[in-house]
């Protein structure tokens, strides 16, 4: 890594904000972001509202579902989040004393735990896809997997409007389309193939052969539907957050390419930082409620 | 001021720029608030027009010229559009963001990009509820497989019928038309999100960006509750989303969380949506609160009775408003819930009464000159009162238990929405029109338009409180057969003539406004009303960055009558 | 300029002409062992046969802990410690109505008396 020079920097110091100045834009930033993750974790919180309920008044049988979780996934998942928070702090940290090159170096240690994340959260989902645990069956999962491709190309197309570099632009927004079209026809095949290659790795799925369940099938509980409808929603809007944080600390990541950040301006840093660690805050309270005490 | 243009002499924010390319990409909240001034309108005219429809249907008992189900759809239309298109956006991103900025002498909000990122999150919003309204099955042009592939993949397919509030069992309902209720819901989504930044947005403004000596003693009322406001925006509408999300779904995927067949709990969605359904109402009316606050001591030449009072009561409802929602539900939840929200919803009227009581006691011996926008915001007061008071009549578990559900609450709600909410906009429409368009309007014409406006919304709501109270379920297609039959029947008349009579007032204020806005010939000077507020210390209309210079505060703006109101 | 005027009558808010607080690297360390320990912590309570306390009991030591560890995500890895109180009232408010929203619920549905 060479060090960063001032010659391919394109511009230093904050951006110039025409009706503050510079460190009351870093501050209104920072307080904007805080607002946001309020509204996060009110949106959560209908959902954690909705599961307390539910645990309530069916005790039993989310205990009984709940053993369809394995824990080792969801604590080796923590483990990742805790370490990427880790390292996102740290970009701020390097931004902060102006080092673009370790704010690109956690960046990309931090992005690569969230794609290990949402392969292990994909294989814990196949798992129980596969098992009947899932109310759509293999055809609902493939709907669910366009989404979140839908989800990735539209915020891939987002950050890349939003950044300076015009290069980007066009290919990510044209990638983008094609990955969704493509996804849409070919969503079947995809699902067949991550299938084949998901079942080379036994894991995924607790297998428990007492709670043997397929949620269609009408022996099946509803009290063990509710369980598994918010596990799956909670578990989805939180990866489709892993996502979206991705996207952001991203387009951070191409901001430090070009050496943006300096002592004085951190700020696209900071709030990508901040949203990544909300991010392992909803997932820290999510691991306990769903894999543990259920 | 770093970057202090001159400007030339009659530079101002319309015409600094021009072409409809510098109003689509503009990021001046003044010209951001005109465009969701003019987006609002259509909107509040789309739902006017199915209200009337509602209306002239209900003029007599039977059948007139609709099918039940499509005045379940015109109500449906109605109500999504007042509410998640119209009142909800409606004075915050209209007035907040014209105002907020100048009232605190700044130059403009404090995330410009993000303002207009909003006013495009909401006209996406707006085009999906459009979308759902189509009739995709019954059009002629589009082939059998195509609208099925829409109706059952694309989930499109005619105006819903839920009613605005998507109760849960209904709204999962997978038949006919209701597949559109995922676009529907999707659009209210989508709108709750444009309604977060605008709050957020706000919050933040207002923390960061006022003027130099605008300490928070010395903020005026309309801030006060434009603030107040954009917390309860920023704080209740993502649990609107995440219900609507979960509607969703479970419409898109079967979980079950609200479905009864699924195990789920449907009072469970009233609970989460009335959570920000109620606080909703607050972001509706509170922003109201803060314009007749502002034009009342204009026009009464007094200092604002009790400021603090009336700031600290804004926040009071805001605060209030988020821990009595289950009252919509009286009927439905348990007994301590409803003996505890009951309790609790009293309290909303503490500070309520409060602000009533501030603004008339600010009338009293005042020099009060009754130009049109006084006119409004005496009859907020009046037509408020009536609100309010019968508001608690429905806080009573007792008394709630028989209106639940009838045309008293329909009543109540409108005297609430429209006769908050609405006059408190036109108010504010009429008082800030020679500063958002440096013009004035006719007098004469616009007297004319309140009256016909207040005639017509009493001739409409008033007879409702006796439909309600003789029984008359709200909802209803037809009322052939109910008890008391004669009596409804004529109060509904009547009520459908006041709707005539209403909707022709609004009209003729549009078209007062909108005339004088293009070709009015009197320049309006900069401050037509001897306000000592900060937005009426700039020009009319004002310039791109609102101040030539960063405007110095030294006293709270509410000092008339003393000797700095010369 | 206005900078100087914005100084002296603004509240505690507007302390802005530094930027945010500099944490010095071994704090980050000590956070994230401490975060790792307390997972392994929880894990160990809610798996380990000693320590099953009775559902309640375990359910609010697995909530405690994770509050634990999201407080100190949010003082040290978001800076919250550094914050304003502005800041503060906007993260305890939600949680707080987040509360309310439980409870309002709570008093509902397993209170209600069905015909």
């Amino acid at each position: 890594m060479s060090t960063p020079t001032t010659s391919n920097a394109i511009e230093s110091g904050p951006p110039h904000v025409h009706h503050m100045d510079a460190p009351t834009a870093y501050h209104a930033a920072k307080l904007g972001m805080w607002l946001f993750l309020a509204t996060e974790v009110l949106l959560f919180g209908g959902l954690f509202t909705a599961f307390a309920l539910y645990r309530y008044v069916y005790f039993a049988e989310f205990q009984a579902a709940s053993v369809n979780l394995d824990w080792r996934m969801g604590a080796l998942n923590t483990a990742f989040l805790i370490f990427s928070s880790f390292t996102a702090a740290l970009a701020m940290d390097a931004a902060q004393h102006g080092d673009n090159a370790k704010v690109r170096r956690n960046i990309l240690i931090t992005l690569a735990c969230g794609v290990v994340f949402l392969v292990v959260k994909y294989f814990e989902y196949k798992g129980k896809v596969a098992y009947g645990l899932f109310p759509y069956g293999v055809k609902g999962f493939e709907n669910f997997l366009f989404v979140g491709a839908l989800c990735l190309a539209i915020g891939a197309s987002g950050v890349v409007i939003f950044t300076h570099n015009a290069k980007l632009k066009i290919p990510t927004i044209l990638a983008s389309i094609a990955l969704v079209v493509a996804f849409y026809f070919l969503k079947g095949s995809i699902a067949t193939i991550s299938f084949d290659l998901a079942n080379l790795f036994p894991f995924g799925h607790a297998h428990h052969p007492e709670t043997k369940m397929v949620f269609n099938s009408p022996e099946f509980n509803t009290a063990y539907k509710s369980y598994f409808g918010l596990y799956y929603c909670m578990t989805g809007l939180h990866a489709l957050h892993v996502i979206l944080g991705m996207g952001i600390l991203f387009w951070v990541y191409l901001k430090a390419l070009n050496n943006r950040f300096s002592a004085n301006y951190y700020t696209p840093v900071e709030l990508g930082a901040l949203y990544w660690h909300l991010v392992d805050l909803i997932w820290i309270y999510l691991f306990p409620l769903l894999y543990l005490v259920g | 001021m770093s970057h202090s243009e001159t400007h030339a002499e009659g530079t101002n924010y319309l015409n600094c720029q021009k072409g409809i390319w510098s109003w689509m990409t503009t990021l001046d909240h003044k010209r951001i608030a005109l465009m969701y001034l003019f987006t609002l309108t259509f909107f509040f005219f789309v739902g006017g027009l199915s209200a009337l429809v509602v209306r002239t249907e209900l003029f007599a008992a039977g059948a007139q010229f609709l099918t039940p189900k499509q005045y379940n759809n015109f109500f449906t239309i109605h109500g999504v559009v007042m509410v998640f298109l119209f009142i909800v956006p409606g004075i915050p991103a209209i007035m907040g963001n014209f105002l907020l900025p100048l009232m605190i002498g700044a130059k403009d909000v404090a995330f410009p990009r993000l303002n207009l990122l909003s006013y495009y999150i909401y006209i996406i919003g707006a085009v999906m509820a459009l979308i759902s309204l189509v009739p995709i099955n019954t059009l002629p042009f589009i082939s059998q497989g195509f609208s099925d592939w829409l109706v059952n993949t694309a989930g499109l397919g005619g105006p819903v019928d839920t009613g605005w509030t998507f109760y849960a069992p209904y709204s999962l309902a997978k038949s006919g038309t209701q597949s559109a209720v995922i676009w529907m819901t999707g659009a209210a989504f989508v709108l709750g999100f444009s309604s977060i930044l605008t709050g957020l947005n706000f919050i933040v403004t207002v923390h960061k960006l006022r003027a130099p000596g605008m300490t928070w003693g010395r903020l005026p009322v309309f801030v006060w509750a434009t603030y107040a406001t954009a917390i309860i925006q920023t704080l209740a509408t993502p649990v609107v989303g995440i219900s609507l999300l979960l509607v969703i779904m479970e419409r898109v995927f079967g979980v079950g969380i609200f479905d009864p067949t699924l195990g789920g709990d449907p009072i469970l969605y009233s609970h989460l949506f009335w959570f920000y359904s109620h606080p909703v109402v607050y972001i509706m009316v509170l922003p109201a609160f803060g314009v007749i606050g502002e034009i009342i001591p204009v026009f009464s030449r007094k200092p604002i009775f009790g400021y603090k009072m009336v700031c600290g009561a804004t926040f009071g409802i805001a605060l209030i408003g988020f821990v009595v929602w289950a009252h919509h539900m009286f009927t439905s939840i348990g007994d301590t819930a409803a003996y505890v929200f009951s309790f609790l919803t009293f309290f909303v009227a503490v500070p309520t009464a409060v602000k009533v009581f501030n603004w008339v006691s600010t009338m009293y011996k005042g020099s009060i000159s009754f130009n049109t926008p006084m006119l409004y915001a005496m009859s907020f007061v009046f037509l408020f009162m009536i609100a309010g008071t019968t508001g608690i009549y429905l806080a009573t578990l007792a008394v709630d238990v028989f209106y639940h559900d009838t045309y008293f609450v329909v009543a109540h709600f409108h005297y609430t929405m429209q006769g908050g909410a609405v006059i408190g906009l036109i108010a504010a429409l009429h008082f800030w029109f020679p500063k958002m368009t440096g013009k004035m309007y006719n007098e004469t014409i616009s007297k004319l338009t309140f009256v016909l406006v207040m005639i017509g919304f009493n001739l409409t709501f008033l007879p409702q409180f006796v439909l309600g109270m003789k029984g008359m379920p709200r909802r209803y297609f037809d009322y052939t057969g109910l008890e008391h039959f004669d009596l409804l029947q004529t109060l509904h008349a009547t009520s459908t003539v006041g709707a005539y009579i209403n909707a022709l007032g609004y009209f003729l204020a549009l078209i007062n406004l909108l005339y004088f806005f293009w070709f009015g010939k009197t320049k309006a000077p900069a401050n037509p009303f001897n306000s000592l507020s900060l937005e009426w210390q700039t020009q009319s209309p004002p310039i791109h960055e609102n101040f030539a210079e960063t405007p110095i505060v030294t006293d709270w703006t509410y000092g008339y009558g003393t000797k700095k109101d010369a | 300029m206005s900078n100087e005027h914005k100084h002296d009558n603004q509240d505690v808010e507007s302390h802005d002409h530094e930027l945010g607080h500099i944490v010095p690297f071994k704090i980050y360390v000590t956070i994230f062992s401490s975060l790792i320990a307390l997972t392994i912590l929880t894990v160990v309570v809610a798996k380990a046969p000693i320590f099953h306390f009775g559902n309640t009991i375990n359910l609010i030591v697995a909530m405690l802990l994770a509050s634990v560890k999201a407080g100190l995500v949010s003082l040290f890895f978001m800076h919250l410690k550094y914050e304003n109180p502005i800041t503060w009232m906007y993260v305890f408010f939600p949680i707080f109505l987040l509360f309310i929203m439980m409870a309002g619920i709570f008093i509902d549905n397993p209170m209600r008396t069905l015909p």
